[in-house]
């Protein structure tokens, strides 16, 4: 394939993965809106108000950056993990599989979809959220850059988790009993000063927290970890991972017999 | 000598289970043949598709799809095949032209090239009309259709299909028929399997026959028809007859009351059996082969080689 075709067939990926999550919109941007909604009323406002302020910060003002970066997380991983997991389940995988599409390009195609939806969700929780609160951004390319390699590495967890999955409860397992545990406990809510010594050191192993804590940093300036450290993890992660799934696509793992 | 549409050698797979599918088989297609690839079930068809077009790993062996190793020369190889496989495998919630504007995409084809050719196809295939329903609406025959038209969106010189027709009635199977053969006659090489030897024996020009992983068979459908050395025909009487008649040189057999069952010997000749139910004042009003011709040889070669395997294993 020359480069015009690849970028075609990268493309074709792309707009298949968004028409998709498009065409079941009630399944992917309804539900993570209306629980952000209630987020919002009950931590933000309800609660919220009540409790004061977060490392200086309305308390509302400070769950809004952890819950923007919650949605975007799972739902980048959730898009990738749910369609190729079904063009597995339904086979239709294997119209890549006979293409002479590379392994990358299928890969990026995922993984390009899974940002969209994430960020896309991201965006309309921003949006919600502005109704709610208001804040302005502290830094731009900080904001930017950490939210695009957090759904970047969370696609690419997505699909490796869809490669290992053969039945529909192999895709629940990790957001349910993984992703949701460490996102409720990776300062989203609160900041890990408030923990001891023991907690607060057990914390930092939790990757969402650097995260978290680096978009907070770029919305309000705030943040409990060194924003170098957030940025060196989640790109290492990032390569690690992505080089891992390439490896797993090369080598057919679960997908040709 | 031509390049062959494709070209099979020492192909070996063996299955994570220890399970050999195949044992070594070499198999040469020619450019623009209609040939068919025939076996019973599990006999190892579907791993060999599955090989060539790269959904199954081999053990060992070389594919070559018009001289391009489907290993080393892969991008080029896949765009010369086209595959038609046995199961339905296309997305069952998109519509038949999302599906093959998408298949086109894969193969680096921009979208208003893709859109004419889809529109080509499915009107060819008679699925205009369906063309934004969602796919899992359609009936099995539309189904099918589909997967052929996804599988030519391309364009390929090589198409492989997988029993096309299965489950799909003999109005429809016949208007596939004069579909494919359009095809082939325009230059397409196409590589059937099917259960129905009719099909193979009335479409293809050469045919390969596999069994227990290996080809057991490989020649034109010419050479293998003339095999056959004897036939049955059944022959419908105008009269009831209670006692089954005698005569030399054929095996007969009362089926019912007015109907007989005679194998004939490759040696001996109608007009000789005619003249001996004349003579027995027989009188026929219809007559018809028991089975298909090829269905009778194909039917003697597994049980044959059914028999050399055991025979082996003991």
């Amino acid at each position: 394939m020359n480069n015009h075709e690849k970028w075609v067939a990268f493309y074709t990926i792309l707009r298949r993965e968004i028409r998709r999550f498009m065409r079941i919109w009630p399944q992917t941007l309804l539900p993570p809106v209306i629980t952000m909604v209630l987020y919002f009323v009950i931590f933000g406002q309800l609660i919220g108000s009540r409790i004061g302020t977060m490392s200086g910060l309305p308390y509302i003002q400070f769950v809004a950056p952890g819950l923007i970066m919650m949605s975007v997380i799972t739902n980048s991983y959730s898009n990738v993990v749910s369609s190729f997991f079904g063009s597995k389940f339904q086979k239709n995988i294997e119209e890549l599989l006979v293409s002479p599409v590379p392994n990358w390009i299928i890969l990026l195609g995922y993984i390009a979809g899974g940002m969209c939806r994430g960020l896309g969700v991201g965006i309309l929780v921003t949006l919600l959220a502005l109704y709610f609160t208001s804040f302005g951004i502290h830094s731009i390319p900080v904001t930017i850059a950490i939210v695009l390699m957090t759904s970047l590495m969370f696609s690419i967890a997505g699909l490796i988790n869809a490669i290992f999955a053969s039945n529909f409860d192999d895709i629940s397992i990790i957001p349910t009993f993984v992703l949701t545990p460490l996102t409720y406990l990776g300062g989203v809510f609160y900041s890990i000063n408030l923990l001891g010594d023991f907690w607060r050191d057990v914390s930092m192993f939790n990757p969402i927290l650097y995260m978290v804590n680096a978009f907070r940093f770029g919305i309000s300036g705030i943040t409990d970890i060194n924003i170098i450290w957030s940025f060196s993890m989640v790109g290492l992660a990032s390569v690690v991972l992505f080089l891992f799934a390439l490896h797993l696509l090369e080598k057919g793992s679960r997908l040709r017999s | 000598m031509e390049t062959p549409a494709l070209s099979i050698h020492n192909l070996t797979k063996v299955y994570e289970d220890s399970f050999k599918a195949l044992e070594s088989i070499s198999l040469n297609v020619k450019k623009g043949d209609f040939f068919a690839l025939l076996g019973p079930n599990g006999a190892g068809k579907s791993t060999t598709i599955g090989i060539i077009c790269s959904l199954v790993r081999k053990t060992e062996g070389k594919v070559s799809i018009f001289q391009y190793d489907v290993d080393t020369d892969f991008s080029t190889a896949k765009h010369l095949i086209g595959v038609v496989p046995q199961e339905f495998n296309f997305n069952q919630f998109e519509k038949p032209i999302d599906i093959l504007v998408t298949q086109a995409g894969y193969f680096g084809i921009t979208s208003d090239i893709a859109s004419k050719r889809a529109e080509k196809y499915l009107k060819q295939l008679g699925l205009w009309e369906k063309r934004n329903d969602f796919s899992r609406n359609l009936s099995g025959g539309m189904k099918r259709r589909l997967m052929i038209a996804r599988a030519l969106i391309h364009e390929p010189k090589l198409l492989i299909l997988d029993e096309p027709t299965a489950g799909v009635d003999i109005e429809l199977r016949r208007s596939m028929w004069n579909f494919l053969t359009e095809i082939n006659k325009s230059g397409t090489t196409i590589i059937l399997t099917t259960h129905y030897l009719e099909e193979a024996e009335s479409l293809c020009r050469n045919i390969a026959i596999i069994d227990h992983g290996k080809i057991i068979e490989n020649t034109s459908m010419k050479s293998l028809l003339k095999k056959l050395d004897k036939e049955t025909f059944v022959f419908d009487l105008a009269q009831e007859i209670s006692v089954c008649p005698k005569i030399k040189g054929y095996s007969i057999t009362l089926s019912d009351q007015n109907q007989l069952e005679v194998e004939i010997p490759k040696s001996e000749s109608l007009n000789g059996l005619f003249a001996e139910f004349s003579k027995q004042k027989l009188s026929i009003v219809s007559m018809r082969n028991k089975t298909n011709r090829l269905e009778e040889l194909f039917i003697g070669m597994v049980e044959k080689n059914l028999e050399s395997e055991k025979i082996r294993d003991e």
